[in-house]
């Protein structure tokens, strides 16, 4: 590895680690306002619409810069948003609301994913095109 | 008790480097064996910890920063609607089905563990 590859990756690192730390605690702050399955969800299905739009913009617009990318997609949206909780407290309810967390939360953050591509392609649509 | 918002901070940079590390190690193009990966291996030890019951601080520090941090449902959201939109259904039901039976099972088995020690 070479010394700018070193400090790619420190550099990486460091936008991941502001990213996670302030993913982490509004996810936490959510969690006291709305403890529980409620809260887990709220933070899961609005980061999936928000890494929604952050991933198609690359994908279909590609304005943002990839350092956008690395610290609001794999720290800020990967870490505000979690599976762990959610599989643990699946466990911790009656089986029927268990089951009725784990459909209803891949059918919402399924939809929410596609609400934030549906976004991207209206902003590419009108006017959101680099040519103007 | 130390200071909630510091003890998720700590975890939540160590579960997002973690995370981070574990996908450059088994992503894969065809097959996004990294968030399948972090979701199973955070369920269990978030099903331990909690089974352990820790105390008010590990619980923030491991379970709401670490684990929470290093699973995560946005990039797994993300990918089944990409394995879908490749022109794989069965592909993206069968990603969606592995990473809660990966979690129930790793869950179940933390809970075993944790009642062994």
């Amino acid at each position: 590895m070479q010394r700018r590859d070193w400090v790619y990756a420190l550099e990486t690192g460091l936008l991941i680690a502001v990213g996670g730390a302030a993913g982490a605690n509004l996810r936490y702050a959510i969690g006291t306002v709305l403890p529980g399955l409620q809260g887990t969800l709220v933070a899961n299905v609005t980061g999936s619409f928000l890494l929604g739009v952050l991933l198609y913009e690359a994908l279909y617009t590609d304005l943002l810069a990839e350092k956008t990318r690395v610290v609001f997609g794999t720290g800020f949206l990967s870490s505000y948003t979690t599976y762990s909780t959610f599989a643990v407290e699946s466990t911790t309810v009656p089986l029927w609301l268990g089951f009725l967390n784990v459909v209803g939360s891949y059918a919402l953050g399924i939809v929410a994913v596609l609400a934030g591509r549906r976004l991207v392609v209206a902003f590419t649509e009108t006017g959101g095109s680099t040519d103007g | 008790m130390a200071n909630p918002a510091y003890l998720v901070a700590v975890g939540g940079i160590i579960g997002a480097l973690l995370r981070h590390l574990v996908s450059l190690a088994v992503e894969r193009e065809s097959f996004p064996t990294g968030t399948l990966t972090v979701n199973v291996l955070g369920s269990f030890v978030l099903g331990l910890l909690t089974a352990l019951d820790p105390g008010t601080d590990l619980l923030l520090l491991v379970g709401t920063g670490a684990c929470g941090a290093f699973t995560t449902f946005s990039s797994f959201s993300f990918n089944v609607v990409r394995l879908w939109e490749g022109g794989d259904p069965v592909k993206a039901a069968a990603y969606a089905v592995a990473n809660i039976v990966g979690a129930l099972a790793a869950i179940g088995l933390a809970r075993v563990v944790a009642s062994l020690l």
